[in-house]
């Protein structure tokens, strides 16, 4: 897993991404479509989290839905 | 929102109630010709959203063009209560031989528009209604059927008005009841209505006030009719840094609600409250308590995590303020956790330690149990629904004035 979010100053929410979707373009593009907060971006390389709006996750989980099984982590700092 | 003289004038013109030909002007050569198109003596009345003209020099008596015109440079300059007029009004210095009122208020008892009439016009309709009740004539329309010439016309026969006084004055109450009910009024008030010495009805003044909320579909009387601009909401209230900045906040985001006031708070008890009715109850059961709020505020819709944050923000920094007490009642739109990671982060953001700086978090419904899990994280002292608002607004008076 890359640890995309552990650097930033995200007080709530961190998101895990395993290797294979933090370098898959086209998974990017769905990415940043279903998250309703504007977590995901699409880049050329993969998707990249916007860690400014790591905070404002609902929980919806349509980002772990929408890659493989296991690829993305939302992970609660609360426990 | 409230109308100027010359508005309400064209309101009721437009209404087809009789008025006498008046001018609006805002230079000394319009009111010069203003007066000189009405012939005769005229009045010019100063043109502002405040009481009192007469006392203070809005209103002077003219013979002819020229001294019209005079008195229009002069009052033009004449500032009223802080308000500098939007214009004079010229109107002739009519031969009246009685004045009468008619006015239509909303009665918030009875949710129904209240016709009122009086033989007695001229002066203000509560000292007439206190010191000669039998002069006062009231009559309930209906908010839905067509306002019919009978029910006016019961209205005006109760104080004794008869013959064709009675049915001269009956279609201009009837139709300045419709223009109430049509043009969304809280307030159409003719005062005084005339009966001049030629017999005619005429309106010398007029008051009208809209609804706030209503200005969106009465766009076509304001804006085409009256060419009154969208931005001009001839609101006088002046509001607060907080007030400002929290609207900001709001305006910022679109998801969710936030509102705040601190007008006449000076407490040191910041509210982030909301919920049905919520921010009342409990800004009502913190003073009950001998709490001194320092704000009130409003937040529901479930905002972002960023709008709940920014209000939580300005009421701790608010001047005096030592605990926020954090407190809807039930939610069901409104995400608890997402309000509560709000608050955390603006006390974090803060430096200040959530578990001192919020007094209480009673907010039940959705997403609780997360809610209860962050906040327990923070070590916040947190109420579900088995605490009442009463209690809950308790243990945060109980907790700010250092009682436990
Ligand atoms: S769980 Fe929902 S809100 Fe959170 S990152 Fe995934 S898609 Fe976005």
């Amino acid at each position: 897993m890359s640890d995309a979010a552990s650097a930033g100053d995200s007080i709530f929410i961190e998101i895990e991404m395993s290797d294979a979707v933090a370098s898959d373009p086209e998974l990017a593009t769905k990415l940043q479509e279903v998250c309703p907060v504007s977590i995901f971006k699409a880049t050329d390389s993969g998707p990249e989290i916007v860690v400014s709006q790591l905070d404002e996750c609902v929980l919806c989980e349509l980002c772990v839905e929408a890659a493989p099984q296991g690829g993305i982590e939302i992970i609660k700092k609360y426990g | 929102m409230r109308f100027f003289e010359f508005e309400a004038r064209r309101i009721v013109e437009q209404a087809g109630i009789p008025v006498t030909s008046y001018g609006f002007c805002t230079t000394p050569d319009e009111a010069r010709e203003a007066a000189a198109e009405i012939g005769g003596p005229t009045v010019v009345k100063s043109q502002v959203l405040t009481g009192g003209r007469m006392k203070a020099g809005g209103v002077k008596f003219a013979d002819t063009p020229d001294e019209a015109a005079a008195h229009a440079e002069e009052i033009l300059k004449l500032e009223i209560n802080g308000h500098m007029p939007r214009g004079v009004l010229v109107d002739p210095k009519a031969e009246v031989k009685q004045e009468y009122y008619a006015g239509v208020v909303w009665d918030g008892t009875a949710k129904k528009p209240l016709m009122l009439f009086s033989d007695m016009g001229g002066i203000d309709i509560e000292q007439v209604a206190e010191e000669h009740p039998d002069h006062v004539g009231r009559g309930h329309i209906s908010n839905l059927d067509p306002v019919f010439d009978f029910q006016a016309k019961e209205v005006i026969a109760a104080t004794g008005v008869t013959g064709s006084q009675l049915n001269r004055a009956t279609p201009i109450l009837a139709r300045l009841a419709e223009l109430f009910r049509d043009g969304d009024m809280l307030l159409a008030e003719i005062n005084p209505l005339a009966e001049l010495t030629d017999g005619r009805f005429v309106a010398l003044d007029a008051h009208m006030e809209m609804e706030d909320e209503a200005t969106g579909r009465q766009a076509e009387l304001l804006r085409e009719k009256l060419g009154i601009a969208e931005d001009d909401t001839r609101d006088t209230y002046v509001p607060s840094e907080f007030e400002r900045r929290v609207k900001a906040i709001d305006a910022a985001d679109h998801r969710g609600v936030i509102q705040g006031k601190d007008h006449n708070f000076d407490g040191n008890l910041g509210l982030v409250i909301g919920a049905g009715g919520g921010s009342l109850t409990l800004t009502d059961a913190v003073r009950s308590q001998g709490g001194k709020p320092a704000n009130y505020s409003e937040i529901g819709g479930n905002p972002s995590v960023a709008k709940a944050c920014g209000l939580a923000k300005e009421v701790l920094q608010k001047d005096g303020v030592e605990k926020i007490a954090v407190m809807m009642s039930i939610v069901s739109n409104t995400r608890v956790d997402i309000v509560a990671r709000g608050v955390i982060k603006a006390c974090l953001e803060l430096g200040r330690d959530p578990s001192e700086a919020i007094a209480v978090f009673r907010i039940p419904g959705a997403w609780e149990d997360e809610g209860a899990r962050i906040l327990d994280h923070y070590g916040v002292e947190y109420y579900d629904r088995s605490v009442s608002l009463w209690d809950a607004a308790g243990r945060a008076v109980e907790k700010v004035q250092g009682a436990s």
